[in-house]
């Protein structure tokens, strides 16, 4: 047992984090320090930055531009990103539709797409969620049905992250309404966004943020070539996301960066002319939070090494739930604690003076500005992804037999 | 980055395991506990038969060289099976100090002896007025001849009863909480002067008050005006093979009560079929792997400079409490009333996991000590 990187992990770390430095816009970082959601435009333009370099998708196969990396360097690679801040890849091209396609799509789709996924040429969104189907997702009722070389697809979507930005989404629909398993009378489709028939309305959340939308179908026409895998096993395609990636849901980077940034607060913050930081009970919540996080780590790096040992497969297993669990209460606990930091500050909603391209004079401090949002927005860790009570229920049935 | 352990490790792992599921049963462990001096000195024959007691000990010493890896794997197989022998305070505590303090001349005496199971070691740290700082000393020891006399009342003394040495530290030096001034001293458990009183502890475990009246030290360990880092460097240890030892206790609990789950019955049904007590089990689990990942971070973090030893090892000890107490007050309570019976088991590993949580400072003690650090600079 060794904690120690190795000189060529050290080496790679060095590399990544000068990368970065020398690369990322420094207009993209400063708004993911103020724990502001970087732009569409930023977003896109880092990914293109990161593609140029070969970076773009270090989870593929190499023949599809992955890197080749081990899972270390893909850890290291991440946390990297994850601590700058930088942007992350775009989950839903890159962790999502990209393996699928790379799974189960033809080599026309694997052709066309998986470039322009790499690239942001196409942005994505998930089409699983509905009004009627959340933790039970198989519950869907959105239809599909066959019409010639189309698929005539009906229905409604929810919780669609960044429609409004998106080109395609990947949506589950139901096929065959009468499969006896609900599992199998479901397919997987990739719809363009600009087709007639599509409708998306957005959903503002508590922090005021515009990240989630309802996306409408009525009557859109979809090519069969836009299938993926067979029709009715479209489920097969949803369960690959399950477990892919597993320790990315830790978010450890992210949580480092924020607590890096909660102390950064805490300093700024004053009561009676000194700075919060200097209080014992602020500095035993921040420490309590830091053992919360160490441990948390050391998960992760179990997870990685035994995955390696393991010839990295990508069963599903109780550490893919307990780092899901850990990670999102340890966020959610972080941004708790910076809301009680911001203070008075933290209740002034500043509203279009957020907005981008305002020029709305400064309001607030910067500090404080973004405690509450981030506070009421990261209530999503716990509840997307499999919310953490169905974490703990796949723990209990499928790991502990109960 | 490597967790895994060497075929050695495992074949130590696996050998001690099997000893402890002939000889460590629930009802076998009350019979030790039962009988003077409060444990089996069979088993103690047999832990240095196995090779334990001599582990972590240079081989040029009369030990077999193993390293902290080895000393978790050991911890924590004996907290599996609550075993109540001296192992923590002879080999990791008056063990390390031995390792750590002692001349070439002291440890090629000393070693062989524990390898063998003939001697028993106790560190008397902790006073009546000290809680949980390793300085705050007022037992003093002052220079008589070409030796030392020490003199104070040492406290909650792990198995200082039986112990045939003793390590005391005493002030040579200094105010009552100077760090400097501090000695570390070996002692016959029988030397003139020494009164000692046993006692049984909440968790099974022995204790002892003693007092020192003009007793006679056969040697210093380190330093004798400088011997607290030489403390904290073992105390260190000692809190991550606790960690260790932690985890088997819990990994242990958490498998007595899902067996609890899936056995009880109530409404017609396995109590393990409410949700409730489900996610209440998901819940230990991820306390557990918390926990996990703690004690093999203290191990893998025992050698590193001190400040960063000594503030993970605070973190450890802080996750540990935290884990500790979910898992003991869950298991308990998902028991029912069988939980809180001395006849069965689960109420025994609360018990030790509650007194690990308060060994050399609870979790709030350790949260304290790192909030101290936390860099104020804006």
């Amino acid at each position: 047992m060794d904690l120690r990187f190795t000189a060529e992990e050290r080496a790679f770390r060095a590399e990544v984090r000068d990368f970065i430095e020398a690369n990322l816009p420094p207009e993209t970082r400063q708004r993911m320090i103020e724990g502001r959601v970087p732009t569409k435009a930023q977003t896109v333009a880092w990914q293109r930055i990161l593609n140029a370099r070969g970076w773009a998708v270090p989870d593929w196969p190499e023949e599809h531009g992955g890197t080749g990396w081990t899972a270390v360097q893909r850890y290291i690679f991440r946390e990297e990103l994850q601590q700058t801040p930088a942007p992350q890849p775009l989950g839903f091209n890159t962790n999502m539709i990209g393996p699928i396609i790379i799974a189960y799509g033809t080599e026309a789709q694997k052709q066309h797409f998986l470039p322009r996924i790499r690239n942001i040429d196409d942005w994505w969104c998930q089409g699983f969620s509905e009004p009627g189907a959340g933790s039970d997702l198989a519950s869907l009722k959105t239809r599909a049905v066959r019409d010639g070389d189309h698929y005539v697809v009906d229905g409604q979507k929810t919780w669609t992250t960044y429609a409004q930005h998106a080109d395609w989404i990947f949506c589950l629909v139901r096929t065959n309404p009468q499969a006896v398993k609900r599992q199998e009378g479901i397919s997987f489709l990739l719809i363009d966004m600009r087709s007639p028939g599509i409708t998306v309305r957005p959903i503002i959340t508590i922090d005021g943020g515009h990240e989630v939308n309802e996306v409408f179908f009525d009557n859109v026409r979809v090519p069969v070539s836009n299938l993926v895998g067979e029709e009715n096993r479209g489920w097969d395609c949803a369960k690959l996301l399950l477990g892919h990636e597993r320790t990315g849901a830790a978010r450890v980077g992210v949580s480092k960066e924020r607590l890096r940034r909660l102390k950064f607060m805490a300093g700024e913050a004053t009561e009676n002319g000194r700075p919060l930081i200097e209080q014992q009970r602020i500095r035993e919540k921040i420490v309590g939070i830091e053992v919360e996080l160490k441990a948390l780590e050391m998960t992760v790096l179990r997870v990685l090494a035994g995955g390696r040992r393991a010839g990295e497969s990508r069963q599903a297993d109780p550490a893919s739930s307990i780092l899901k669990l850990r990670g999102s209460e340890i966020a959610q606990s972080i941004t708790e604690l910076m809301m009680e930091v911001a203070g008075p500050y933290g209740l002034a909603a500043p509203g279009d003076a957020d907005a981008e391209g305002s020029n709305a004079p400064e309001l607030m401090p910067d500090w404080a500005r973004s405690a509450a949002p981030l506070y009421f927005n990261w209530r999503k860790l716990s509840i997307f992804g499999g919310t953490n009570e169905i974490q703990r229920q796949i723990m209990a049935k499928a790991f502990m037999g109960l | 980055m490597d967790f895994d352990l060497t075929e050695e490790q495992r074949l130590l792992q696996s050998n001690l395991r099997r000893l402890l599921a002939d000889h460590y049963g629930f009802n076998r462990r009350a019979n030790y506990q039962a009988e003077a001096p409060g444990w089996s000195r069979a088993m103690w024959g047999r832990y240095a038969e196995l090779g334990l007691l001599g582990l972590p000990f240079a081989e040029a010493d009369g030990g077999f060289g193993g390293g902290p890896v080895e000393t978790m794997l050991v911890a924590e197989a004996l907290g599996e099976v609550l075993a109540l022998e001296p192992w923590l305070s002879t080999v990791v505590l008056g063990g390390g100090l031995l390792r750590h303090g002692g001349d070439a001349a002291l440890r090629q005496r000393m070693v062989p002896a524990i390898a063998a199971g003939e001697a028993l070691l106790a560190f008397a740290q902790a006073e009546p007025q000290s809680r949980y700082s390793l300085s705050d000393i007022t037992t003093t020891a002052r220079r008589d001849g070409d030796g030392w006399v020490l003199e104070g009342r040492k406290s909650v003394v792990l198995h200082g009863d039986t112990a045939d040495w003793l390590l005391v530290t005493a002030r040579c030096a200094g105010a009552r909480h100077d760090r400097g001034g501090i000695g570390v001293f070996l002692l016959r458990g029988d030397a003139p002067g020494v009164l000692r009183q046993g006692y049984s502890m909440v968790d099974g475990q022995r204790g002892a008050e003693i007092t020192l009246s003009a007793a006679r030290a056969e040697a210093v360990l380190g330093e004798a005006e400088d011997g607290l880092a030489l403390v904290e460097r073992v105390v260190d240890e000692a809190m991550a093979a606790l960690a260790a030892e932690a985890v088997g206790t819990m990994s242990a609990l958490h498998a007595m009560t899902l067996d609890y789950l899936k056995t009880r019955k109530q409404f017609g049904a396995p109590i393990g079929s409410f949700q409730v007590l489900q996610h209440r089990a998901s819940d230990m689990m991820v306390a557990l792997e918390q926990a996990r990942s703690m004690a093999m971070y203290a191990t893998m973090m025992l050698d590193e400079p001190a400040a960063a030893r000594r503030a993970a090892l605070s973190a450890v000890k802080v996750q540990i409490g935290r884990s500790a107490r979910l898992i003991g007050q869950q298991a308990v309570q998902m028991h029912g009333g069988i939980g809180i019976a001395t006849e069965y088991a689960a109420g025994h590993a609360f018990k030790r996991l509650a007194a690990i949580d308060t060994t050399f400072g609870d979790a709030d003690h350790h949260l304290r000590a790192l909030a101290a650090e936390v860099s104020t600079a804006a």
